[in-house]
């Protein structure tokens, strides 16, 4: 049984929680959701296995990118209902500011939607939503329902 | 290369398993065992796209490093990271990563990285980046 199926007849097919605990690297990684209407808020709380740099500390640039992926492909599934786990095809991640040692928060638009391909922009913050420490956007491949 | 060691402690890095080697040609190279906990897909075991972002970065940021400039004394810092995922890992399989700085200024390195389970000429993603030299590297507090 594909894993969005089965989410969906357990009725979780808008539980972005439910998805991430399926997926082990997000899980992995620590991701929660706070969905708020319909905006998937992720929420990335700081530990050590995060740390690229130890001496700052600065959290490592490809969980930067990671949660930056994982925010897009959230939202994406937010709202709408796939076959299976959309798969990056290419992103571009800017990063504006060191990711420290604090809980970080992340949020993604939608741009386009096509029948196969989302262009997805995300952006994550720790202290202020003003503030983004990095920027994503990138071309996800789709299989909707 | 420089400070190989170095980036063998990076906390993430060990996190996922990533391993410093060198290619059968010598070029020096990460290496990253198949782990369950790094899956992507559950319906096909397929690695997560992000964990190939973490191969691809350190790589990148260790290609970007300027020789004789070690990991204790200067930071580098990503400014940009750009990712094509051309094809899946396969699952179970070791996927490697190399790279080449293919311009270097006194402020930024501009480096090419692939990812990799034969040859960089098969690529499962390739990446272009950008890194600012000399960040700061002394300790703070978080926010």
């Amino acid at each position: 049984m594909k894993i969005l199926s089965e989410l969906r007849q357990q009725g979780k097919g808008q539980d972005m929680a439910a998805v991430v605990a399926a997926i082990p690297y997000a899980a992995f990684l620590g991701v929660e959701v706070q969905q708020q209407g319909n905006e998937v808020i992720t929420v990335l709380p700081f530990k050590d296995e995060l740390v690229g740099n130890p001496i700052l500390p600065a959290i490592h640039g490809g969980v930067i990118g990671a949660f930056l992926e994982i925010t897009a492909v959230l939202q994406l599934l937010y709202e709408t209902a796939c076959e299976r786990i959309p798969k990056t095809v290419d992103v571009n991640f800017d990063y504006l500011r060191s990711g420290r040692g604090v809980t970080t928060y992340g949020r993604a638009i939608v741009n386009r939607q096509g029948r196969r391909v989302a262009n997805v922009r995300s952006e994550i913050w720790q202290e202020s939503r003003d503030r983004p420490i990095a920027l994503s956007q990138g071309h996800y491949l789709l299989a909707p329902l | 290369m420089t400070d190989v060691d170095g980036y063998s402690q990076v906390p993430h890095g060990l996190a996922i398993g990533l391993v410093m080697d060198t290619l059968a040609d010598g070029t020096p190279a990460i290496r990253l065992p198949y782990s369950e906990h790094l899956i992507g897909d559950p319906d096909t075991g397929v690695l997560h796209g992000g964990v190939i972002t973490a191969l691809l970065d350190q790589t990148a940021g260790m290609v970007a490093r300027p020789p004789d400039s070690p990991r204790e004394e200067a930071a580098i810092a990503t400014l940009d990271l750009r990712i094509d995922y051309m094809g899946p890992a396969t699952p179970g399989r070791d996927l490697w990563a190399a790279g080449e700085c293919y311009k270097r200024t006194p402020n930024i390195a501009f480096v090419r990285a692939w990812a990799f389970h034969e040859t960089r000429d098969d690529p499962v993603a390739t990446c272009v980046a950008a890194f600012m030299m000399n960040t700061p590297n002394t300790p703070r507090p978080p926010l």
